[in-house]
């Protein structure tokens, strides 16, 4: 959708260069020169042109400069990879902290001021330390542009770092598979200058998003963007991974509790338990321990909040 | 060897043992016919891996949903990779040209064991079998990987435990082969074959016995790690019982990068032969050629780390891993400039089997350098779980023991069926496929390069050109693998026969009848000359 490659558009597009184009270039030289003196002995030493095959087992001074030369250039190749990794393990003192929280299938990132986002928003020219946490399994954060990515490991505590150095709008891919719809979870880099970051950061209300805030339910709106719901769940009747919210309110759901079918009306009570039990009921047909517990992630406030935007999918 | 001789020994072919049909087939201990169930096993197996990827690539020919869904998509990546992986490449050169070769290059009536050699065959059967079936046996279909990584393959309800299971009996044929080949090698050469008068496929082959010997039995401590958490909840790999993702990775790679060894050896073991018996000419540098292949296997043990660059590993780790990654590459680039080296002087004969080992040379080259971008750790940030991953293991895995396997087939081909081969017909396909191969393959450098994500089923825009190429090559490689399959099959009835040295080779299979006799010798040669003697 965005750039996945810009010039510059962090501290490590420089380092990755250096290292990617010094083997690259030291490939194509020795593939092509290789390719060339065989496809030239082929042909001068095609049996028709020569008749008897010169015998000769070997050299042991050639042999030892075919390894030595590999050698030296293997290290240097090496050099440059170690160079250009080095300062990626220990971030800035003065970087701003962001908490990324990966899950199936979406990320979402909370600032230090407790403004929490779906996309990344960025001040340029300015060291970003980002924490990594998955609350299912593997994941992993990549942004080509930046040339960074990181494994998310459940259970570990993983940083990352980075220098934003171009205003501009990027991909942000999940690289590491975790499962149905790992290729839709995605999100994106948004590289703001320093005034416009200020602004959009001092902004008192939780999330930036394009919904209208005067719609009934919009603040419910704006909290499942922030959590990712709708990485599996429609608004429009779509079946994607969980049942979608469209007309789901008030309707009668047939649901599997304990291994036996029970129909349920979908009233507060129902939502509540959905949200923060998930695997108590599963509606029937769709899969269950997908969806983990929100327990300690939406507060009941939020709750109400999410319930009121549902009402408003009746009906449309 | 005398014509007379052929007649009165009947081939491998024509013998008439206890069992009659299919049973004189699957219950015969000639290393010869072992050789060809493994082959008609594998065989079968990559067409069917080979369609799942010609599936996959059409599904990739433009964003969205084109002829699958996400969850088709991800089953067929996994089958895909299990069956190409396990099935195919790992058992692939060793058990087939391994088996029907080895006792006859080193101047022996079979292996060691032939009864435990019949025996591995039916334990790759019942591995192959129980990993694929596995994938259908859990609540929904196959969606791991082929690399079940903890905790999400955990999540997936029991498919976990038979693949592993099947991964370790997979296991055993593996080390049971190796085991097989290496006592054949110690206690079987034929009187004055000393170990640097044994050819190169030969020499592979040892390396490789002692890479399936020391490296399978991970797999089997980690199936006993799965069992413990499984059964007894006993957290090694699952953060929610306390256990650690990365130690599973560990371990996964420990055995699987070795295996990538366990598939490339051999093949540089057929290549050498090839070339060395088109150009007319010893091989240059043989004992070079023997300690390289020794080093590949031995340093290829410690750099199984580089799979992990982007996981969480300590910075000396992570610095070990990528150093080492580098040196194993030295001894790869020795070979290639031996390769080279021996067709300088050489007297060629432009054969199918000396294309396919040129175009190997070719394919290995890009390769290996691919290798070591990812082997380089600022480079492997970017690229590591890209397209360009994907892109480089299809250039050494299929590209290195693929070109090589049929390199090796249209080598041996008239010593294991008494038939030649229709040479342009040969040739068409081997064009095809690798003009396929180039196109398939080689975009995907771009694309890894640009950032798409391996294992997406959906990709964004910017990515579109590039896959609608690949998936143009896919057809193309697949067009050219049916002419070549055809054609082989083909000249099974219409070919003419074979004489016993149709290329003018040295080794000692070109000393015997095309098909061999049950018992290969008559007389068990006595060596005096190195393997490689042209003069």
């Amino acid at each position: 959708m965005y750039s996945t490659t810009a010039t510059d558009a962090s501290n490590f597009v420089s380092t990755f260069n250096t290292s990617y184009y010094f083997i690259t270039g030291v490939a194509v030289i020795l593939i092509l020169g290789l390719t060339v003196v065989m496809l030239y002995f082929v042909f001068r030493y095609n049996k028709k042109k020569n008749k008897i095959a010169i015998q000769n087992e070997g050299n042991t001074r050639l042999e030892i400069i075919w390894t030595v030369i590999p050698v030296l250039l293997a290290l240097a190749m090496f050099y440059f990879g170690w160079a250009g990794w080095k300062p990626m393990s220990k971030a800035p003192k003065d970087a701003i902290n962001i908490t990324s929280t990966a899950r199936m299938w979406s990320f979402s990132f909370k600032y230090e001021n407790g403004k929490q986002s779906p996309d990344l928003i960025l001040p340029v020219n300015t060291p970003v330390k980002i924490k990594l946490i998955s609350l299912d399994v593997i994941h992993s954060l990549y942004i080509p542009a930046f040339r960074v990515k990181s494994d998310i490991v459940p259970g570990r505590e993983k940083m990352m770092w980075f220098l934003p150095q171009t205003v501009g709008v990027f991909s942000l891919y999940c690289a590491e598979y975790c499962g149905l719809r790992h290729s839709y979870m995605n999100s994106t880099v948004k590289v703001l200058s320093k005034e416009d970051y200020i602004t959009w950061y001092a902004d008192s209300s939780k999330v930036i998003t394009e919904a209208n805030s005067a719609a009934p339910g919009s603040e419910g709106l704006k909290i499942m963007i922030n959590q990712g719901c709708n990485a599996c769940h429609s608004s429009d009747g779509t079946k994607i991974v969980g049942p979608s919210y469209l007309n789901l309110f008030g309707q009668k759901q047939v649901v599997i509790r304990d291994g036996k079918e029970v129909t349920v009306t979908v009233d507060e009570e129902y939502i509540k338990r959905s949200i923060y039990e998930p695997n108590y009921e599963i509606v029937k047909g769709y899969p269950k321990d997908l969806m983990q517990s929100y327990k300690d992630v939406i507060s009941a406030d939020d709750l109400l909040k999410i319930i009121e935007y549902l009402k408003t999918l009746n009906d449309k | 060897m005398s014509n007379q001789k052929d007649i009165v020994e009947p081939s491998y072919l024509e013998y008439k043992g206890k069992y009659k049909g299919i049973f004189s087939w699957i219950l015969s201990t000639d290393h010869k016919r072992i050789a060809l169930l493994y082959l008609f096993s594998i065989l079968s197996f990559f067409v069917i891996g080979a369609t799942l990827g010609l599936l996959m690539k059409f599904e990739l020919i433009a964003p969205g949903k084109t002829i699958m869904d996400a969850q088709t998509y991800n089953a067929f990546f996994t089958l895909h990779g299990i069956v190409m992986i396990f099935a195919v490449v790992i058992p692939g050169l060793p058990a087939v040209f391994g088996n029907f070769l080895l006792p006859i290059m080193i101047g022996a009536k079979d292996v060691a064991f032939p009864k435990l050699n019949l025996f591995s065959w039916y334990l790759y059967v019942a591995g192959v079998s129980l990993v694929i079936v596995s994938q259908f046996a859990g609540d929904g279909p196959p969606d791991t990987g082929w690399t079940f990584y903890a905790p999400y393959s955990f999540r997936t309800a029991g498919t976990m435990l038979p693949a592993v299971f099947g991964a370790f009996v997979l296991g055993f044929s593996s080390i049971l082969t190796g085991l097989n080949f290496l006592v054949t090698m110690h206690r079987m050469r034929a009187p004055g074959m000393t170990w640097l008068k044994m050819p190169l496929f030969p020499w592979t082959l040892y390396a490789t016995g002692w890479v399936q010997l020391l490296a399978t039995p991970v797999i089997g401590i980690t199936l006993l790690m799965i069992v413990a958490e499984r059964t007894l909840h006993i957290g090694f790999f699952d953060p929610s019982l306390g256990g650690d993702p990365l130690l599973y990775q560990h371990l996964f790679w420990t055995y699987s990068h070795p295996a990538v060894y366990i598939m490339i050896l051999p093949a540089m073991g057929a290549i050498s032969e090839i070339i060395t018996t088109f150009s007319h000419k010893t091989i240059f540098g043989y004992k070079f050629m023997v300690a390289s292949v020794l080093a590949i296997a031995f340093v290829g043990y410690f750099v199984w780390g580089h799979h992990m660059f982007t996981s969480g590993m300590s910075g000396t780790a992570l610095y070990t891993f990528s150093l080492l990654t580098f040196l194993v590459a030295v001894p790869s680039s020795i070979k290639v400039f031996n390769w080279i080296s021996t067709m300088h002087q050489g007297s060629i004969d432009l054969q199918t089997p000396f294309y396919w080992a040129m175009a190997f040379i070719f394919v290995f080259m890009i390769g290996g350098f691919s290798g070591l971008v990812l082997g380089s750790l600022a480079a492997n940030v970017h690229l590591h779980n890209t397209h360009y991953v994907v892109a480089h293991f299809h250039f050494i895995v299929f590209g290195g023991t693929g070109f090589a396997f049929f390199g090796a087939m249209h080598y041996w081909y008239p010593k294991i069926t008494g038939k030649m081969y229709d040479t342009k017909w040969a040739n068409i396909g081997l064009v095809l496929f690798f003009v396929g191969f180039i196109t398939l393959y080689g975009p995907m450098f771009y694309l890894g390069f640009k950032g798409m994500p391996r294992r997406y089923f959906d990709y964004d825009e910017v990515f579109h050109a590039g896959n609608i190429i690949s998936t143009m090559g896919s057809w193309i490689l697949y067009s050219g693998l049916a002419i070549i399959i055809i054609n082989l099959f083909a000249s099974l009835k219409g070919g003419a026969k074979a004489p016993a040295d149709p290329w003018g080779g040295k080794t000692l299979e070109w000393t015997i009848p095309s098909p061999p006799p049950v018992e290969n010798f008559d007389e068990i040669p006595l060596i005096t000359k190195g393997p490689y003697d042209y003069k």
